[in-house]
């Protein structure tokens, strides 16, 4: 064999192995997903699960407040940290100076991002939980998963206003409109449809977080009475000072504890509902992406 | 409100934009002075040396040793964190760094069609449902052939090689899209093949970007708390085996930090133990910056 051929012959075979290892991720993904909807479909789409409450030592427990809590507070965070990621991205994009202050605020968010997300949770148990004296609380949670989404928001949005063609901005400014004024009015409503695709996928993983809650929004769930208005009683599902256990860490509270007798049933059932959620936020995602930037570019 | 001078709207922007940046600086530097506080009081109110903390293999803040000192090693911890960090990068590695070369060097048109958006749907997958996962399919599957519990450092890497696939292979990609299209027309022009341009002229001049790509995918490794918890065992001992119970510096803490009250010399040492975790991904973040900077020398 010549070493032309040789080569030929490596080049056939690298092929071949690299497909071959596309084919498994992608095999193993699915897999995973199938696995996880398929066990849980008995239960993820039985109403009584969907709408119960959970329970300790007997069977048929159910996730009612959990949903209703991983909601809320997926809400709750996204009024908060939506705001100052959008205000942190403009600063970045359009004020920065080049310089030490531009460098230590990327630094930041950068060392926010890879920070490990219990490091988060136990800063926010430490802060908002003692310190502020709101004790295990769907608002320290919400404080807890905006720390945890604030660097991913700035680093979508941020690429969502730098996708926007420089001319557009150069001529807004030529027209004489302020930096500030460019922004609010051209810039912004130009990248909003990918903000909007970017921050439902964030939504999607504050949506999963659990490492972050378990000691800032803690790990139980007060049975919630959607007739009470009272702010300050823990089975307002609107207060904002009770506890309130999410989708995930339910999943691994009832695993960790093991007392619930029909676990793998409840466990699968909470983690498909939980997988399916995170579907449907993927493919909102995409599909609201779509439609508004073909509205915004047809303007 | 009465009209503002265009300077008048500029300072705003600049002021409210400013000080959301602000904001998140200073929780930044807060939440690193709080833990690293909080994280050295085993050492200066407790009076444990550091060097027994980093370097005893003994965990069982409950009891003294024969010297009388607590017996707070963390070493398991720490061999344990490290031990399933490497072992999921190298499981994962070949997968990340094979599918993104086939995504950028041989189907681009699929890479951004079908793969992408599936790789990011594999980072949406929340921890726990990897935990249950591993629970489930992972662990029985390990017992079935080494026998024991099936919990351990093995059943860890693999839960965490698939975590980290997502991070590692979209960092590589981008590092491998960003190798400059001259370079391989050169390869070509002299007459080599397709996997001889990879080897020899695209994996060489993309590999700082490569390198990032691996720490990124280690500092998530070393970071991840439930999904490991739930399948490594929470045996605090040194891992002897890729088989055997063991423990993270992340199992330990999402465990033990519930149990023990504030101030006590067992919650201070859990401190000490995130005061590491935290530790460590400062050193990763600093690898990284060093790697960018060493790459972007190289280019010019």
């Amino acid at each position: 064999m010549t070493s032309t051929q040789r080569a030929r012959l490596s080049d056939h075979v690298a092929t071949g192995i690299l497909t071959a290892i596309v084919a498994a991720i992608l095999v193993a993904l699915v897999a995973i997903i199938l696995y996880i909807l398929i066990s849980g479909a008995g239960k993820a789409f039985d109403i009584s699960f969907l709408t119960g409450r959970p329970q300790q030592f007997k069977e048929g427990g159910g996730i009612g407040p959990e949903l209703f809590n991983s909601f809320y507070l997926l809400v709750l965070t996204l009024l908060i940290s939506l705001p100052i990621s959008l205000g942190g991205a403009i600063f970045l994009t359009q004020y920065a100076p080049p310089g030490p202050v531009t460098s230590i605020a990327k630094t930041a968010i950068e060392t926010l991002s890879s920070l490990p997300s219990i490091v988060v949770g136990l800063f926010g148990m430490l802060t908002f939980v003692l310190s502020m004296g709101w004790g295990f609380s769907i608002i320290s949670g919400a404080l807890a998963l905006t720390m945890f989404n604030v660097p991913i928001l700035v680093r979508v949005i941020q690429q969502a206003l730098e996708a926007v063609p420089r001319d557009q901005r150069d001529a807004a400014l030529a027209l004489g409109l302020s930096r500030w004024e460019a922004t609010v009015h051209i810039l912004v409503p130009r990248a909003m449809p990918a903000i909007i695709t970017g921050v439902i996928l964030s939504a999607g993983r504050v949506f999963g977080e659990a490492a972050a809650l378990i000691y800032t929004a803690g790990q139980s769930a007060p049975v919630l009475d959607f007739t009470n208005f009272d702010l300050t009683s823990a089975s307002c599902p609107w207060n904002v000072f009770r506890p309130a256990e999410t989708l995930a860490v339910h999943i691994w509270k009832i695993n960790s504890e093991g007392v619930v007798p029909d676990l793998a049933a409840v466990s699968t059932g909470t983690a498909a509902v939980l997988m399916i959620c995170v579907l449907a936020f993927n493919i909102i995602a995409r599909l609201l992406g779509r439609a508004m930037e073909r509205k915004v570019t047809a303007e | 409100m009465p009209a503002m001078s265009k300077r008048g709207i500029e300072r705003r922007g600049r002021l409210i934009t400013g000080s959301c940046i602000a904001l998140v600086v200073l929780l930044v530097v807060t939440l690193i002075f709080m833990v690293f506080s909080r994280g050295l009081d085993t050492f200066f109110k407790d009076g444990i040396s550091p060097w027994s903390f980093l370097f005893g293999t003994t965990w069982n803040p409950h009891q003294t040793g024969d010297d009388g000192a607590a017996l707070v090693g963390a070493l398991p911890m720490i061999a344990g964190s490290f031990a399933v960090t490497l072992l999921s990068c190298l499981i994962s590695l070949p997968f990340s760094l094979g599918s993104s070369i086939f995504v950028v060097e041989i189907a681009p048109g699929f890479g951004s069609r079908v793969f992408r958006p599936m790789i990011e749907l594999l980072t949406g997958i929340p921890s726990v449902v990897f935990g249950v996962v591993g629970l489930t399919v992972v662990v029985p599957w390990i017992r079935s052939w080494a026998g024991g519990t099936g919990y351990g450092v093995l059943a860890g890497s693999i839960v965490l090689a698939f975590m980290i696939l997502p991070t590692v292979t979209s960092l590589a990609t981008d590092a491998i899209a960003a190798v400059p299209d001259a370079y391989r027309d050169g390869s070509y022009g002299l007459g080599c093949t397709r996997w001889q341009t990879i080897v020899h002229v695209v994996l060489p001049s993309a590999l700082p970007g490569i390198l990032t790509a691996v720490i990124m995918g280690m500092t998530r490794a070393f970071g991840e708390a439930l999904a490991v918890q739930m399948v490594v065992g929470n045996a605090v001992q040194m891992p002897r085996g890729l088989f055997t119970p063991a423990a993270t510096l992340t199992s330990v803490l999402t465990m033990g930090m519930g149990n023990e009250a504030m101030g006590t010399m067992y919650n201070d040492v859990l401190w000490s133990l995130a005061l590491v975790l935290l530790f460590m991904s400062l050193v990763f973040i600093l690898i990284v910056h060093l790697i960018g900077k060493k790459g972007a020398a190289r280019h010019d």
